[in-house]
């Protein structure tokens, strides 16, 4: 770290540094490609910060650790790829259900089951929003370039922070695996949010009871508060609330709340060129760089076209959209899968501008040209 | 349209060429203040296996981060060879090591044969100091990165104990092309 400096760094070096800056001190995990090279920053840095790295048996238990770890205080992290995020859904659900702030990195890669492991795709977003069961908010992130997913990573601390809840970013094989050139911030310039800590004399604390703003203070395990928690719907004092309509109602309405009456902090979106622009191209990720080569090139051509890039995959921008979808004709959503975030974007537009999906799932990234063939085709009317 | 440079280093596990993508990219990123992208590939074989690592340089942002028309290929194989050249821009420039490459491919490209490894082995006395004595070559051939800055990538990258050696490998790669290819050194891209 040091002070502010220059590199070139993976998009995978560039989260972990990231996480490092944001204040992340413990990382569990289990290698898996394309997500190991976050394990090997973390393992090789954080003993030099005081911080701690293990390898776990596995994701379900890398998961549990970096719940621990931040129950004590820590800020803590995981990486992994499709198979392992998978295996962490249950404990993701824990640490939504009991707030304990965290951040899991999913570094896409193709295909259900283990896939290929070594190639690039976007089809974990449904199960960032609702891989773990139940009613339950996802704050979910993706970075486009490696400067970005170092920017992007202190982000996520600081919402997880902020709203005590785990925060997913998504990244894949394409951007995790390449280098950019990225100037490294003094970490002192940065914004560094911490959890509310709860100054209440710890015979009156109730882990659970709301301040008034939806986020409860938090007590470090070891602080001098003796407080339980579980997975089971609890109230105010943490315990289970199972028979009490009312309490259940009051709890799972927090954690919807506590997110989505912040959406304006939660939510951010770059639009390129949209202000003219007739037809939108939504791309996030790695796609989002193809999309504005496309636009670019489009707009040599004389086609109007802007680009819409969601980095807050989750909670889903629906405002910006809608806005969007009012004054422009066609939106071409373009996504390394079958179609997960099309979905989401269409039933957002609510038929107020024409829909097109360019879903390439070969294990490719989607190139420049093929984006403006498409965006030809829906400039002339021929593309369903 | 401003500068704008694709390569490709490709060759087999352990001739170097992740390292010297390495080397290319913070060559130009870090010392000449360019953009670039780095981009690798390589099968399951630590040793062996087909690899390449890929280089953008701009100046401008680089928005598409994917190699698609190289303007220069080295090839340290000859499957590594026959598989790219046809990917290579029109007139583009390959870079062959003979000692791998015997069949040079008939097209509109400009093939330049430098014995890289030959030379590791034999004036440098360490056969791993081809991807070196590459970069060498590609700074005679091409003005794309300062020749000082690939140096001193290639320099702070590695232990101080290995200066002297790839110090004399960059200058044998440079001053090869530069004795044998006098006419079309420098002049190209």
């Amino acid at each position: 770290m040091g002070k502010g400096r220059v590199a070139v760094l993976s998009g995978n070096d560039a989260i972990a540094e990231g996480a490092l800056a944001a204040g992340m001190r413990f990382f569990a995990g289990y290698p898996i490609t394309p997500a190991s090279e976050i394990s090997h920053f973390c393992a090789d840095e954080l003993p030099k910060y005081g911080g701690k790295f293990i390898q776990m048996e596995d994701e379900i238990a890398s998961m549990a650790a970096i719940i621990g770890a931040s129950m004590a205080g820590g800020k803590s992290m995981t990486s992994t790829s499709g198979p392992g995020f998978s295996l962490m859904q249950e404990n993701l659900g824990f640490a939504i259900m009991a707030e304990v702030p965290c951040v899991v990195v999913d570094v896409m890669r193709f295909g259900p089951s283990q896939g290929v492991a070594t190639v690039p795709a976007q089809a974990d977003v449904m199960q960032a929003r609702w891989g773990t069961h139940g009613d339950h908010p996802s704050i979910t992130l993706a970075p486009s370039t490696v400067e970005e997913a170092y920017h992007v990573t202190v982000r996520a601390f600081n919402l997880a922070e902020k709203y005590r809840t785990p925060v997913i970013i998504l990244s894949d094989a394409t951007l995790s695996q390449m280098s950019e050139k990225i100037k490294i911030p003094d970490p002192d310039s940065l914004e560094i949010l911490n959890r509310k800590k709860a100054t209440v004399d710890p015979q009156q604390f109730k882990p659970y009871q709301d301040d008034g703003t939806g986020v409860c203070p938090f007590a470090s395990y070891g602080d001098g508060y003796i407080w339980y928690t579980t997975g089971i719907v609890h109230d105010e004092t943490g315990f289970p609330a199972t028979g009490d309509p009312d309490k259940l109602t009051i709890q799972i309405n927090r954690l919807h709340d506590k997110i989505n009456k912040n959406l304006d902090d939660i939510i951010q979106v770059d639009e390129y060129m949209t202000e003219d622009a007739e037809i939108i191209i939504l791309a996030y990720g790695s796609v989002a760089r193809s999309a504005f080569a496309a636009a670019d090139k489009a707009r040599n051509e004389g086609i109007k076209v802007g680009v819409v890039k969601p980095i807050t995959i989750w909670p889903f921008p629906e405002e910006v959209i809608k806005k969007v979808s009012e004054k422009v004709e066609s939106i071409l959503v373009c996504e390394m899968n079958h179609g997960q975030l099309f979905e989401k974007v269409k039933e957002t537009v609510e038929g107020k501008a024409k829909m097109a999906f360019l879903g390439q799932y070969n294990g490719k990234s989607i190139k420049p040209d093929k984006i403006l063939a498409a965006v030809k085709e829906v400039s002339s009317g021929v593309f369903q | 349209m401003s500068e704008y440079f694709e390569v490709r280093l490709s060759g087999s596990g352990g001739q170097g060429m992740m390292l010297a993508g390495i080397f290319l990219a913070e060559a130009a990123g870090i010392y000449d203040d360019k953009n670039i992208v780095l981009c690798k590939s390589y099968g399951p074989e630590a040793r062996g296996g087909a690899c390449r690592s890929e280089v953008i340089i701009s100046e401008e942002p680089i928005v598409y981060p994917e190699v698609q028309e190289p303007d220069l290929v080295l090839a340290m194989t000859q499957e590594a060879c026959n598989k790219y050249y046809k990917d290579l821009k029109p007139g583009g420039i390959m870079i062959v090591d003979p000692e791998y490459v015997r069949e040079i491919p008939d097209a509109n490209i400009e093939i330049f044969q430098v014995p890289l490894t030959r030379i590791a082995r034999e004036e440098i006395g360490y056969e791993i100091t081809a991807n070196v004595v590459a970069l060498g070559a590609f700074a005679a051939i091409v003005d794309w990165v300062a020749i000082n800055s690939i140096r001193k990538a290639i320099l702070d990258r590695t232990p101080q104990s290995t200066d002297a050696l790839n110090k004399k490998a960059f200058d044998c790669g440079y001053t090869y092309v530069i004795n044998n290819y006098k006419e079309k050194a420098r002049k190209i891209g």
